[in-house]
């Protein structure tokens, strides 16, 4: 938090404006070393598919990645990390009926469909 | 003397009257603050709440898709193992890359106007206006070679039953993701006829293998209405289990998985086209605070659109983020 904060002084607030006093500055050297980062990661996505896992393992650890990346974007590109604490709740809220609504739906296709096939053709109706 | 009161009465008057053309809009508060607020520092946080909540909605339509997807590809794990075959991962990484540059340059422009840097915000803008476009013209690259190769959606995709384009084996087919394998020869169309004629309503499945269902309900309200068609040994998968580091060729998969194939790009381009519409929409809104930026509308005090044009270009980056990997590096 002790990074540049514009101070309300410094650009002559009206009387009763605060606003300014809220103003977060992201540091460059922040902004590059997230974009670092993201780059990193994209790299890291892309070369571990020349490794096997397994089918499951490499979706999650690809998942794992994107989370990571997707953590990194909205903590310091949308600014979450020093906003009001209430805009993160509504992200996660989000986020988190996604993933309800996913895994309930994937828990309900495990039990009826795995060996889900076409239903046979019916038998021709006998002539009325 | 007199003229000179009668007119600041009449300006007093004028300033009562909230209808009036001539009296001070802003009544001694700075331009930027909308009467029903208190503070600059309100408004600005109850335009982000707002911004917050729209971007919790956008995130729940995707899920939307995102669950057709979790669910297509759980059932139907090696159909995409085949038909990702046909996006080409460089494309997809250099877009990744692509988006992610223009993330930080929108994010950076958000620093220029909180600022006041005029000149900065506007070179940041249009960084990520060139992003944004340089996205949408290899998307659009991507979109033609697939237009032709016949792996559109819907009718226009090859594999799709109601395919209604040329045959395969005809047709301007490139280079781009051409390799044979990928194709069915004229043997393998006929061999795939002969299978949906084996599906045809005059065969019937004479016999089941493996034990015959046993429904523990039966004879109760509880009793399943949705017998299984066919009942496999134990352990046993109707799946094509390809050995480790095989590649899944279309040859090798079930009938009713090929039928399968022309839905993995009715999801992709389903999501992929959704995002790039937001893609589109953010570009608009980009240019709109680039003219009010070029300006000078934004400085330390308010900067609101700039921070919220940036939340939504980011949580266009975000989706691609979940696209790129979900959909072009299928293992």
């Amino acid at each position: 938090m002790s990074d540049e904060t514009i101070e309300p002084s410094s650009v002559a607030a009206a009387p009763g404006e605060d606003h300014a006093g809220h103003v977060h500055v992201v540091p460059p050297w922040l902004l590059l070393a997230v974009f670092a980062a993201l780059l990193v990661l994209t790299f890291v996505t892309v070369a571990i598919t020349h490794f096997d896992f397994g089918r499951t393992v490499n979706v999650w650890v690809a998942l794992g990645i994107a989370v990571a990346k997707a953590t990194l974007v909205a903590l310091f590109f949308m600014h979450l990390k020093w906003d009001s604490p209430f805009n993160g709740l509504v992200c996660v809220t989000a986020m988190f009926f996604v993933a309800l609504f996913i895994g309930i739906t994937l828990l309900d296709s495990k039990e009826t469909a795995v060996n889900f096939q076409p239903p046979p053709v019916p038998a021709a109706r006998p002539a009325e | 003397m007199s003229d000179l009161v009668s007119k600041q009465q009449a300006a007093v008057t004028l300033a009562g009257d909230p209808f009036s053309p001539t009296r001070d809009p802003h009544h001694g508060h700075p331009p930027h603050l909308a009467h029903h607020f208190e503070t600059p520092e309100q408004q600005y946080s109850s335009a982000k709440v707002g911004m917050w909540v729209f971007l919790a909605t956008e995130l729940l339509m995707f899920g939307g898709l995102f669950c057709a997807y979790s669910v297509y590809r759980h059932n139907h794990p090696e159909v995409f193992e085949f038909a990702h075959h046909y996006l080409d991962r460089s494309l997809g990484a250099i877009n990744t890359i692509v988006l992610i540059t223009s993330s930080l340059t929108m994010a950076w422009g958000v620093r220029c106007a909180q600022l006041g840097q005029r000149r900065g915000l506007v070179l940041c803008l249009v960084l990520t206006l060139i992003g944004g476009a340089g996205f949408m013209t290899i998307k659009t690259i991507e979109y033609h070679h697939k237009y032709v190769e016949h792996v559109w959606f819907g009718a226009g995709n090859r594999y799709s039953k109601h395919y209604q384009g040329p045959s395969i084996n005809e047709g301007p087919f490139g280079g781009h993701q051409s390799e044979s394998a990928l194709r069915m020869t004229e043997g393998e169309r006929q061999e795939a006829a002969a299978d949906k004629e084996m599906m045809a309503p005059t065969t019937q499945p004479t016999e089941s293998f493996g034990p015959a269902f046993v429904d523990p309900n039966a004879g109760t309200p509880d009793e399943s209405k949705i017998k299984p068609t066919q009942v496999i040994p134990a352990g046993l998968s109707t799946r094509v289990r390809p050995e480790v580091g095989e590649e899944v060729r279309y040859e090798d998969l079930p009938q009713f998985e090929k039928d399968r194939v022309s839905t993995f790009f009715n999801i992709y381009f389903l999501m992929t086209g959704l995002h790039g519409i937001h893609v589109l929409v953010g570009m608009g809104l980009i240019t709109w605070i680039l003219v009010r930026g070029a300006r000078g509308a934004f400085g330390p005090l308010y900067y609101t659109p700039v921070d919220l044009v940036g939340l939504y270009w980011h949580l266009v980056d975000l989706i691609w983020i979940f696209l790129f990997p979900l959909l072009y590096l299928i293992h």
